[in-house]
């Protein structure tokens, strides 16, 4: 049985592709009609795709690729160059991936790794030597755009679109980000040699579509082996579909985000709940995998506190309330405590000052966010190691508390 | 007389003859034995393993000697698919000048040498070969036969390895010797000095020698004009082949200064020495009677003469030489017969009479190859052998000479050694690109920022002065600067390039004086120092550092030169140049003071304060007052160059035309964005109207879309697309603003809030880790502005689109 589970994950990776022609059929196009021409007339082209994370910016790219190297003889004229924003950190660095993945160190042996003013213009003569119909295109991706705008200067991208927009190597430049403000990132000479063409990706579908998608993601493909099993599994797909409870989970899921990775993040966790014993998925199983999704970290903390600590937390409530998140110190805190103690006098037991500061001090270190700040010899009272509180929400008994300690 | 031309124009046809044998470790089919049919012609050549064979290079009268090793078919190879595996052998003219003085005698006219340098590419089109030859081995004490009757006889008695001339290796000659068969001496190879046979004897002795093969074949494959990219055999040594050793000693000096300055006399007594090329007709009498030429009875060599570590050496071939580029090479075809007849003569008489003042001059000359290889390499700027489909052999360049005591084995497989100086390239397509074949492709082609108009419509003055400042100091042969400013897009480089173009042509015409052009671009260096690096190499072609090059620049500049030349030189991006000291710019402006440089600086720039804002009175004062600036263009001038370049094409309506140039006239005036955006109003046209046969014309409609999708801003369809929850947060950050008066607020205040918003519109309860996620992820979008890495309630959050846009976008 978990083969066939891992099996109909591998069907939900197929099937994503498929999807991607479909709800961006519009900027699929326009980026397939591009490459071919870069690929197949030599027209220099650059584009920016932009969108929010995970809505697909990789995968279209990826997927346009995949098609045009599908077409025999675009594969056999065309280089690419991928680059990340992430790794090449610099244009020395992104200089020398261009050269390795250009095949070009071959060429000079030794040259190529020189200084990076050589390597610089050794990559320019080569790209300039180049024109339209003879030289072999190249397409260019460069995945995180905006990190490539902080370059010193933005000669990398000052250069890739002059030859872009000049009779050389044709080229093509694709720039994948999410920041939506990227054209104020660039340069004005840049942006000038830039197309300013932008394919926006912006998960523009309805709740009724993610429905759809949801069922093509879960759902069994035709050719799949045990034909039996595949259409029992369809059917409880269909029924789960049309269940309240799974919409309403579905529909939560949607109000936070309509990003289609949180949607495959939520059925694998409802998916890894299917065994041999347990062969189709249930509305409770995604109920319990949503929880495990929404669980809010900040609740959680709370949850596994003493008593003592909860009473700690209660003061420090209290004294964040009457100072208006003025910082206070241990002393404070333990007087408001001993207040509390006092005036009702019920069953909370009266520590001693140590074993409460000891509390409070545990309490505070075991918050990640504090230990940071937190220096374990420099704890005594009179140290006034100030203590931020916040109470955020009173809610069925569980009190919502964060605490900063700030030094 | 044994001539044939190559300027016959017919088309010849090579086939295998014979079964393939198949090469169980390369997995190619290699052949035996390959024939060459004429077309429209009766001759029919086999040309078999182990002959030798003339090959196609780019001078005719000198073609290529090798001996073929291999004949094998490859299917990775894009033009010929038939490929010929040979051993080169060099004649003495194709030995660099600096190095021929190493053989240490006068070449006799027919001796080769035996090419032992592995690095050369042995791998050649098959179809670059010419015919048969025939090359006889002799011993080292052995005298070439001068003056025989049979001119297609070859003589080899040395080998060549780039450095030395030594005597053929035992195992070469035991080669040979085998393919002798009716030898009466047996020549021992001893590693006799060459010295020995120095005096060469300009008798006719008569000589026992192995004649190999003899019957020549037919001119050679010319290839079809449908491939513009079908190789041509050439080899690299094109510069050296243009002396004779009798005058090495004047033009090692010549030579030095500059390479191109060899005589026309040279190059006439050079190819003498060759066996030459005739017209078929001759040929073809020939092969009716042989016996009138004295040819032996063909004896066919089954040996194979190479050394052993041909094979490695095919291995050691770097592939990278299949990424480059076949440039067609145009072969000078000049063989007249009489001629060649007449300068023979002459060269022997020459030779004789030089021959002794010859060795003195030798060692000076060695002393200044050096210098004049260096620069030999420096100056040529293609690259040259790399190409698989060209015939090259020539070892790299940067190979000293040296004069080193031949030794009697030959060095087995030195690494392949690359050109100092090749200019890299990405390889050339396979697939020829298509052309436009649509009225909307053909626009789109000429509507590309990259399509060079033929004329710079509404640039005119601009261009003018431009013209007239440097035109009147190329006659003033004085210098001076220029500095250019204007926003992008205004076409300062290309207007700066036009009128280069113009001068250069006028230079020509010897309307101005030559001058000498030189462009750098500030955004193309990494460190504003390396301006002077390149500027030396554009100008020498010399490589140093950047403190070198400018002390170097400067002593150019600065000293009186003999040989005077002005210098235009066009620094774009000027601003990138500044430096603390402002030590370039003050250079680069001080240089054309002075009287002797004649250097004329134009500059380039966007802001037309520039020299008022970052430049120290010192410089801007050297910078001058000469001054230009490009204004944004108008829409009637915008109008007029989409006009312009749309000539003779009927893809858009006027009005769409118009109201183009009136939007980017609007916002920049950048003629690039005026481009691209017609760019995709075609694509626009293209997709929505399917029908083939009916283009249509870009209407404003189509226009609007591409001017749309440019230029709208792409943050209210975010906002409209983004998720209830995110919307939400939005709108509690509106109501924060306004609650508080101020534009930033911290997390807390806008979680609180937002759970009030949700609670109202009966959204489930938010909790903390879901709207820090929404937050953060609008954060990613830059929708929001919020501080780095922190992640907690005090966390500050600002807006990055402004609250009307926010609401526009919420109320839909």
């Amino acid at each position: 049985m978990s083969s066939r589970k891992s099996k109909s994950n591998n069907v939900i990776h197929a099937e994503y592709l498929s999807q991607v022609q479909r709800i961006l059929q519009v900027q699929y196009k326009h980026l397939i009609e591009l490459l071919k021409r870069t690929a197949i007339y030599g027209e220099s082209n650059s584009v920016l795709i932009i969108g929010p994370r995970g809505s697909g910016k990789t995968m279209l790219i990826n997927h346009a690729l995949k098609e045009l190297m599908e077409v025999e003889e675009v594969s056999e004229n065309v280089l690419q160059v991928h680059l990340n924003g992430l790794l090449q950190i610099n244009d020395k660095i992104a200089l020398k991936e261009i050269t390795r993945q250009l095949n070009l160190e071959n060429v000079v042996g030794d040259k190529v790794f020189g200084s990076f003013a050589e390597n610089l213009s050794f990559l320019l003569e080569a790209l300039k030597k180049g024109d339209r119909s003879s030289s072999c295109p190249v397409i260019f991706i460069l995945d995180e755009f905006d990190l490539f705008t902080h370059h010193k200067n933005q000669t990398l991208l000052y250069n890739l679109f002059d030859i872009s927009q000049s009779a050389q190597t044709p080229l093509a430049v694709i720039g994948l980000t999410c920041r939506l403000d990227i054209l104020e990132l660039l340069e004005k000479r840049v942006k000038s040699r830039f197309s300013h063409r932008q394919i926006h990706l912006m998960n523009s579908f309805g709740f009724p579509q993610y429905l759809k998608i949801f069922k093509e993601q879960l759902s069994l493909p035709a050719e799949f082996p045990d034909k039996l099993f595949s259409e029992k599994w369809n059917e409880n797909v269909q029924c789960l579909m049309e269940d309240r409870s799974v919409r309403e989970v579905l529909q939560k899921h949607f109000n936070v985000s309509k990003n289609l990775r949180s949607l495959h993040m939520l059925l694998m966790l409802a998916l890894n709940r299917v065994t041999a014993s347990h062969p189709f998925m249930t509305a409770a199983d995604l109920m319990e995998a949503n929880q495990l999704c929404s669980m809010d970290s900040k609740a959680n903390i709370v949850h596994g506190l003493s008593v003592l600590e909860i009473c700690l937390i209660i003061a420090m409530k209290h004294l964040n309330d009457i100072y208006e998140e003025e910082p206070f110190n241990f002393q404070m805190v333990y007087n408001e405590f001993q207040k509390f103690v006092q005036r009702k006098a019920h069953s909370v037991y009266n520590f001693e000052k140590p074993v409460v500061m000891k509390a409070a001090f545990f309490y505070a270190q075991q918050l990640p966010a504090c230990l940071q700040e937190m220096d374990a010899g420099q704890f005594p009272p009179q140290m006034a190691t100030c203590i931020h509180l916040q109470v955020l929400k009173w809610r069925g008994g569980i009190i919502l508390i964060q605490i900063f300690l700030t030094s | 007389m044994a001539c044939y031309s190559t300027r016959l124009r017919t088309r010849q046809t090579y086939s295998w003859v014979g079964k393939p044998l198949l090469n169980p470790k390369l997995h190619y089919h290699s052949y035996k034995e390959m024939s060459v049919k004429i077309e429209g012609g009766l001759t029919e050549i086999h040309i078999q393993v182990g002959q030798f064979v003339l090959i196609e290079g780019d001078d005719d009268e000198n073609p290529y000697v090798a001996k073929l090793v291999e004949l094998f078919e490859d299917d990775s190879e894009p033009h010929s698919k038939k490929r010929a595996r040979v051993q080169w052998f060099i004649r003495f003219c194709e030995v660099p000048v600096s190095k021929r003085h190493l053989l240490g005698r006068k070449p006799a006219a027919q001796e080769i040498f035996w090419y032992d340098y592995p690095a050369c590419n042995s791998n050649i089109n098959a179809e670059t070969i010419i015919g048969r030859v025939q090359v006889v081995a002799l011993g080292p004490d052995e005298v070439i036969p001068m003056d025989l009757k049979n001119e297609e006889t070859l003589f080899v008695k040395l080998s060549w390895n780039e450095k030395t001339f030594r005597p053929l290796s035992s195992e070469l000659f035991a080669e040979f010797d085998k393919l002798r068969e009716c030898s009466p001496r047996c020549q021992k190879p001893v590693g006799a000095k060459t010295k020995a046979v120095r005096s060469p004897s300009w008798t006719r002795a008569e000589h026992d020698i192995k004649r190999i093969e003899s019957r020549h074949s037919t001119s050679k494959s010319r290839p079809t004009p449908s491939h513009p990219a079908t190789p041509r055999a050439k080899k690299r040594l094109e510069l050296s082949a243009l002396k004779t050793p009798q005058k090495t000693g004047e033009i090692h000096s010549s030579c030095a200064r500059n390479d191109k300055k060899a005589s026309p006399d040279c190059q006439r007594i050079l190819r003498t020495r060759v066996p030459a090329l005739n017209t078929m007709e001759i040929i073809e009498e020939r092969t009716l009677k042989p016996i009138y030429r004295g040819w032996p009875s063909s004896v066919v060599p089954s040996v194979i003469l190479t050394p052993k570590n041909i094979k490695k050496r095919e291995a050691e071939e770097p592939e990278a030489q299949d990424e480059t580029t076949s440039t067609s090479h145009r072969i000078r075809r000049k063989s007249s017969f009489l001629t060649l007849n007449r300068i023979r003569q002459q060269l022997r008489f020459l030779g004789n009479s030089i021959s002794n003042q010859e060795e003195d001059e030798f060692l000076p000359a060695a002393e200044i190859s050096d210098s004049s290889s260096e620069e030999e390499e420096t100056s040529t700027p293609p690259l040259r052998g790399r190409t698989s489909s060209r015939v090259s052999r020539d070892p790299s360049s940067s190979m000293k000479s040296s004069l080193q005591t031949p030794s009697k084995t030959p060095k087995k497989t030195p690494k392949p050694h690359t050109p100092r100086h090749a200019t890299p390239q990405i390889r050339s397509r396979n697939l020829a690109a298509q052309e436009p074949a649509s009225v909307l492709e053909e626009a789109r082609l000429r509507l590309h920022v990259s399509a060079v108009p033929e004329s710079l419509p509404c640039r005119e003055q601009e261009f003018q002065n431009i013209y007239n400042f440097v035109e009147s100091k190329l006659l003033d042969h004085t210098g001076g600067c220029m500095y250019i400013s204007g926003v992008p897009g205004t076409g300062k480089t290309a207007t700066v390039h036009e009128v280069i173009r113009c001068l250069q042509q006028a230079a020509k015409a010897n309307d101005v004086p030559p001058f000498q052009y030189i462009e750098v671009n500030g955004m193309k260096l990494t460190e504003p120092h390396q301006v002077y690096v390149q500027i030396l190499q554009k100008l020498t072609g010399q490589k140093a550092t950047a403190n070198h090059a400018a002390e170097l620049l400067a002593k150019r500049f600065l000293t009186q030169r003999s040989s005077q030349e002005t210098t235009v030189l066009l620094v774009d991006e000027l601003d990138l140049l500044w430096t603390q000291k402002q030590d370039v710019m003050y250079n680069l402006f001080d240089w054309p003071t002075h009287k002797e440089a004649r250097l004329v600086v134009l500059t380039i720039a966007n802001t037309m304060d520039l020299p008022e804002r970052i430049m120290m009175n010192r410089v801007s004062s050297r910078l001058g007052l000469t001054r230009m600036s490009f204004q944004p263009y108008t829409h009637s001038q915008l109008q007029q160059i989409l006009i312009s370049r749309l000539k003779n094409i009927k893809a858009f309506e006027d009005d769409a035309i118009q109201l183009v140039a009136r939007k980017v006239a609007a916002l920049s005036g950048d003629a690039r964005r005026c481009l691209d955006i017609c760019r995709r109003a075609t694509e626009i046209c293209e997709f929505s109207c399917r029908k083939p046969d009916s283009p249509g014309l870009v209407t404003i409609a189509h226009l609007l879309q591409a001017v749309d999708e440019m230029f709208s801003s792409s943050y209210i369809t975010a906002i409209k697309n983004s998720s209830v929850l995110e919307q939400s947060f939005l709108r509690a950050i509106l109501a924060e603003f306004r609650r508080s008066g101020l534009e930033e607020a911290t997390f807390q205040q806008v979680y609180s809030q937002h759970v009030a918003l949700c609670r109202m519109e009966g959204l489930p309860y938010p909790t903390m880790s879901e709207t820090m996620a929404v937050c953060s992820n609008l954060g990613s979008c830059h929708l929001l502005l919020v501080e780095p890495s922190r992640n907690d309630l005090l966390l500050r959050v600002r807006l990055n689109v402004s609250q009307d846009d926010v609401l526009y976008a919420l109320k839909e």
